[in-house]
């Protein structure tokens, strides 16, 4: 299978998708505005047959950005070095434009529970994630972004903010930060928090990947509202507003549509990457 | 079988393999839909909110589940046990045992 | 408060448990049902995962059913891969374990055909031997040959009439399950697996293959279990499904 190394790249800063193979033959004909395509790395780890056939021939002619749901770098038991070896050899064949994965942990104990699960914010968790991540540069050999995610709750036990927690990862192991607007959007709703203050907060120089998706709306025990990161939909009017501000201060990012659940044909998702194409173009004129 | 037996019936296979149109492999093929490509995708989605999926306390006691309707099963007749007979490929009909 | 993994997991996969103290709204009041957004997102995205895995146990049962088998499987069974491409892998044993479905005797057999048709579309790719490559060998020294199979062939052996009971789940107006025992060669051609039935003394015959005996004594394995056993349709099968990707005569490396 190392057979094949198209040139590193970086993602450009123009709109991408989350590839789903259902829009193998509608993507790499008619691609529009999307310039650029995403993969769950868990989904390409098989020995061959079609998934990685059709990889190959998208990376021959897209960037790929490798995103990986699996790893349980939040997670309080050391890394799972066989699942951190699949990903070296996954990105040893793609050499993809980027790598990335989530403030979170998905396996404990052995088991793994296909869910992106929440941490608390403190001196030890940092440093255990930090570690964590420096594990994964030198595994993978290249820097990697860390997202943030969507949060539900909140621990009492926290003693640091998000954007700070993030930033002092970013710091100390060197590597990036993947901002997902929507997962902020969704976590100041249903935290309570001002979301332009978490982007002014936030290591904007450190970002090289933007995220957008969909969120459904339920309430919680009091009636608060309490968004759902559900990717199942269009992204919401007030997550492009904050895509705009967030562009307006970082300048021009990569930034990815991610729809995931309830998947649409081509064109409603192109559409969606059309929009980034023009939040970028407006975040990118003059004032 | 006699060798030579078998080697007849390797040159016919041989035979038959070389008149069959050889296809040349590639992504965009059309795939035949089992259902094989999409199963089991991981992704980075949140899924049913606050909604009891997760939180009925009476789906997870093994021995109190009970079949409640039994989707194509019941259209196929099959009988409740096989027989180590039929391997031999007898077409005789045998009593239908119908799943209760 | 701390809240450690250990207590956050084994409240997820059991709602008997309380939400772990310690987890917040945000101002401080307790979490309540925001916990159940991660109880509800593991049970239902494993429980989807087990569906699509399974399309045809999924139909046979009917989706209450599945549901239920799933919610009681993955806190049986929770997934012990992070892969879940790979997800199910013991779903045929708990099947077979379930009294409820003792009389559905063919179901953890169907499972077994489903999970090896998944198994073979990311098994890796290999190229195979040219059919006029197997030509300019001959026959008879073909028959002292050793085949090496693809990594995308499977074999699944069984009582029932599996290949028949997937295929009346699978295809518009295919015809109901004959009763008889059927073994089911998987090949994959290309991209996608392709289940065949084989005859009587086939399933004996890819086995001793499988075993890296040769062409001949794999043909009298088959012979041995059906006097009636023909090896040229099977052959024929594995050389146009692409499944001998090397030869090697007795005594050397394949």
């Amino acid at each position: 299978m190392l057979d094949f190394a198209p040139p590193r790249d970086p993602l450009p800063a123009a709109p991408g998708v989350g590839y789903k193979p259902q829009h193998f033959a509608a993507a790499t004909g008619d691609p529009g505005a999307v310039r650029w395509f995403e993969i769950h790395a868990e989904n390409y780890m098989g020995d061959g047959g079609r998934p990685l056939a059709q990889l190959r021939h998208l990376a021959e002619r897209f960037p790929i950005s490798v995103h990986g749901v699996g790893l349980s770098i939040g997670g309080e038991d050391p890394l799972d070095e066989a699942h951190l070896d699949r990903l070296r050899h996954l990105c040893a064949w793609l050499q993809p434009a980027s790598f990335s994965e989530h403030l979170a942990w998905s396996s404990h104990g052995g088991s793994y529970y296909n869910d992106l699960l929440p941490l608390p914010y403190t001196d030890a968790s940092l440093a255990r994630i930090a570690d964590h991540i420096d594990r994964v540069q030198e595994a993978l050999q290249r820097p990697m972004l860390l997202e943030n995610p969507s949060s539900y709750l909140a621990f009492a036990e926290s003693t640091w903010s998000e954007p700070d927690f993030l930033s002092e990862l970013a710091r100390r192991t060197g590597c990036g930060l993947l901002l997902d607007v929507n997962n902020v959007f969704v976590s100041a709703t249903n935290l309570g928090f001002e979301p332009r203050a978490y982007i002014d907060a936030f290591a904007l120089a450190r970002v090289g990947e933007i995220h957008l998706g969909g969120h459904d709306r339920q309430s919680d025990d009091h009636g608060a509202p309490l968004l759902i990161d559900d990717h199942g939909r269009a992204v919401a009017d007030p997550v492009w507003e904050l895509l705009g501000y967030t562009l307006a201060r970082s300048g021009p990012k990569p930034v990815l549509i991610e729809w995931d659940t309830d998947v649409p044909g081509w064109p409603v998702l192109e559409a969606e990457a059309a929009r980034a194409e023009a939040v970028l173009a407006r975040a990118a004129a003059p004032a | 079988m006699s060798n030579t037996v078998k080697t007849l019936a390797v040159a016919s296979a041989v035979a038959a393999a070389l008149s069959a149109q050889a296809t040349v492999a590639n992504a965009q093929a059309k795939e035949k839909c089992y259902g094989v490509a999409l199963a089991g995708q991981n992704d980075c989605a949140a899924g049913p909110g606050t909604t009891c999926a997760g939180t009925s306390k009476v789906d997870y006691q093994g021995n109190s589940w009970t079949l409640v309707e039994a989707g194509t099963c019941e259209e196929m007749e099959l009988p409740a046990a096989a027989d180590g007979s039929a391997r031999k490929g007898s077409l005789a009909p045998l009593e239908r045992d119908l799943p209760a | 408060m701390t809240v450690p993994q250990d207590l956050f997991a084994a409240a997820l996969l059991d709602p008997a448990r309380p939400v772990p103290e310690g987890l917040t709204d945000g101002a401080g009041r307790a979490a309540g049902r925001r916990f159940d957004v991660y109880r509800n997102n593991v049970v239902v995205s494993l429980s989807e995962a087990l569906a699509t895995g399974f399309p045809v146990i999924a139909r046979l049962l009917g989706p209450q059913n599945m549901a239920g088998l799933a919610r009681l499987y993955l806190r049986a069974h929770p997934p012990t891969s992070r892969l879940m491409i790979h997800h199910g892998t013991d779903f045929p044993a708990f099947l077979a374990g379930m009294p409820q479905l003792a009389h559905l005797g063919y179901l953890p057999d169907v499972a077994r055909l489903e999970l090896a048709l998944r198994r073979s579309y990311h098994a890796a790719d290999a190229a195979p031997v040219a059919a006029e490559r197997l030509a300019g060998v001959g026959p008879e020294r073909l028959l002292a040959c050793r085949l090496g199979l693809a990594p995308a062939l499977r074999l699944v052996r069984s009582d029932w009439p599996i290949f028949d009971i997937w295929r009346f789940n699978t295809e518009n107006g295919a015809p109901k399950p004959r009763h008889e025992a059927q073994d089911v060669l998987i090949l994959r051609p290309e991209f996608d697996p392709e289940p065949h039935v084989l005859p009587p003394g086939g399933a004996e015959f890819v086995a001793a293959l499988q075993a890296g005996q040769t062409l001949g004594a794999a043909g009298d394995a088959g012979l041995a279990a059906d006097p009636a056993f023909d090896l040229a349709a099977p052959l024929a099968l594995l050389i146009q499904g692409a499944a001998v990707i090397s030869l090697a005569e007795e005594g050397q490396d394949r």
